[in-house]
């Protein structure tokens, strides 16, 4: 084997952060288990991740010794409760650098999270005191883009059929990246808002989103992200981000399912009416009418998932353990090493982005003539886990022509072997259907 | 090895080779014609199950749709069992072959009612591939009821 030595004063391999595999593995109990007899070879984290010890040991120890409701107690164990579930918001506004807790806002998931979002708009809508940013009617555009989740999705045609405005989206290129060629057509100024998906969950593609800010801020409009699929791979910095909102959810980054995230510019939170009404959110309540707390109490209605939001904490204790770069370069590598891989299986057609740039470890392809259903019933029973169907993402399908695609998806515990297990999976499946 | 039960010979042969696909219009002026579109939203699968019949016999079964192998073959196999059998008779074979995906693989099958629908035994274990087998036999049992023969108890008794 023959070594090439880089140049001093150029970029050394070992400049990267870096982590030890086999030993974050061993921090996941699930990754021990056999499937149909042979090792779990999991390749559907875009999907949901895989919890280690350290959020399980969290979630077991609050109802063990901490459980109690937030936010209205003076006992202990309420206190201890409150205190944890602050903490986590704290941890979760840190690690996406917001400028201040209260803008970091609990909900189920991202689906929920983007809702909120838009049926803040709605309410405002009906409200002819509300702040106009908010308020929609016919003439407005909302903008969107081809290779967005149903969840950013539906949420915006229906608000669009409730007020009269008008749905618009981004195309995407044959290559699989966002055509912003028509920004300057699209992005007007009767443009209120427009949501977009940071990575796409069945591409892969990471958008670039600066061309696209700077044209949102240009015309006025809000822009909202959903980083569902980049805040658990990538470093995500909303500042740098420069958007209005972004959405993720707890399950895809190490946390229990139940538990998702809406950030927004706290000026804006503040001023947007609420969404759900109940306990928790208000400020005084007579049977004739209420007033609101502020943010985020405001959007999170009833009692929290307490236990979930302190579980999110500690799984974004572990990431940063790790470390986000460090996460997102191990990524990048088995990406690159996938796309190579998957290139040598004959018959294989890779949607999105063919190159390790510009894009995360989400990998769709189609094997032949063979529906998806099948591939991954083949993978499936030699313990190689992989998402097939339209993945949320029917748009995507129908632009590329497909009615399904089947899809490998990588994370921090991820190695090559299991790229290579994916790779003989697929040359049985071969075998199966020739 | 467990693949096997699922993906039998049979079942293969009637993806690779199916019999009868294709839309067609009725040999029989007389006959009333009917279709239903049936989709399995979580994977994006379609088939279209047309019924030609008198009211008394089903004169022609056509279907085309795209899927994965298994709703594939089994519109394949409906078509082969159910073309040209009495209204009463298919929705026997029909009950059948519901009660056999439905049966979580411990329903023993007929193969004298079932015939190559037998080879679905297999798929039953499978619950997430339970509707994709069962996809063209719902939309059969709609165009059936949309060509004026229903599935109703009186009829099948």
């Amino acid at each position: 084997m023959t070594s090439i030595a880089i140049p001093s004063g150029m970029p050394q391999y070992d400049d990267v952060p870096r982590f030890d595999v086999a030993r974050v593995r061993a921090d996941f109990p699930i990754l021990g288990r056999d499937i149909n007899g042979h090792p779990l070879v999991y390749l559907d984290s875009a999907n949901t991740s895989h919890k280690p010890r350290q959020v399980l040991d969290v979630l077991d120890e609050h109802y063990a010794r901490h459980n109690a409701n937030v936010s209205r107690s003076v006992h202990t164990l309420g206190t201890e409760a409150t205190e944890a579930y602050e903490g986590a918001r704290a941890k979760i506004a840190a690690f996406i650098n917001a400028p201040s807790t209260d803008e970091v806002v609990f909900t189920k998931n991202s689906t929920e999270a983007i809702n909120i979002v838009a049926y803040a708009f709605s309410n405002a809508s009906l409200r002819p005191d509300a702040d106009p940013r908010f308020r929609l009617g016919p003439g407005d555009e909302v903008v969107i883009s081809e290779m967005e989740h149903h969840s950013n999705i539906v949420p915006w045609q229906l608000l669009c059929e409730r007020t009269g405005a008008t749905l618009r989206w981004f195309p995407v290129t044959d290559q699989g990246r966002l055509d912003e060629s028509g920004l300057e057509d699209l992005v007007t100024e009767r443009t209120k808002i427009v949501s977009l998906v940071h990575m796409s969950n069945i591409l892969g593609t990471v958008n670039a989103t600066s061309r696209i800010t700077a044209r949102v801020r240009e015309v006025g409009a809000l822009l909202l992200l959903d980083c569902s699929q980049s805040v658990p791979h990538l470093p995500i910095d909303v500042v740098d981000l420069d958007a209005d909102y972004i959405v993720f959810t707890g399950h895809k980054m190490c946390g229990p399912t139940g538990i998702g995230v809406l950030w927004g510019r706290g000026e804006l939170l503040a001023a947007m009416p609420p969404v759900f009404g109940g306990g928790s959110m208000i400020e005084t309540v007579t049977m004739a009418r209420s007033t609101f707390a502020a943010p985020p109490a405001r959007f999170e209605a009833g009692t929290p998932p307490i236990a979930e939001a302190v579980a999110l904490g500690a799984a974004v204790d572990y990431l940063t353990g790790i470390g986000m770069q460090a996460i997102q370069w191990h990524e990048k590598e088995l990406t690159a090493y996938a796309l190579d891989a998957l290139g040598s299986v004959p018959d294989l057609r890779i949607f999105g982005p063919t190159v390790p740039v510009g894009r995360g470890g989400t990998i769709s392809f189609a094997l032949g003539d063979v529906h998806p259903h099948d591939v991954g019933q083949v993978l499936d029973s030699l313990g190689v886990q992989v998402r097939v169907g339209h993945h949320c993402a029917k748009p995507v399908c129908s632009r590329f022509g497909v009615p399904a695609m089947t899809r490998a998806s990588f994370y921090l515990y991820t190695t090559t072997e299991e790229i290579d297990a994916l790779v003989a999976g697929l040359e049985q499946v071969r075998k199966v259907f020739d | 090895m467990q693949l096997d039960q699922l993906y039998q010979e049979i079942i293969l042969d009637h993806y690779k080779r199916p019999h009868g696909r294709g839309l067609r219009d009725a040999d029989d002026s007389g006959d009333r014609v009917a279709e239903a579109h049936h989709v399995n939203p979580t994977c994006g699968d379609e088939v279209t199950v047309r019924v030609a019949t008198d009211g008394t016999v089903l004169h022609d079964i056509s279907y085309d749709g795209m899927g994965c192998s298994i709703s594939q073959a089994s519109a394949s196999v409906l078509h082969e069992l159910l073309r040209g059998r009495g209204a009463g008779e298919a929705f026997e074979v029909h009950e059948a072959f519901v009660e056999l995906m439905s049966g979580r693989g411990q329903v023993t099958p007929d193969e004298d009612v079932l015939g190559d629908g037998v080879a679905f035994a297999g798929v039953a274990r499978y619950p997430a591939r339970v509707k994709c087998a069962l996809l063209p036999w719902m939309a059969f049992k709609d165009a059936a009821a949309r060509a004026g023969v229903g599935v109703s108890p009186e009829v099948t008794a």
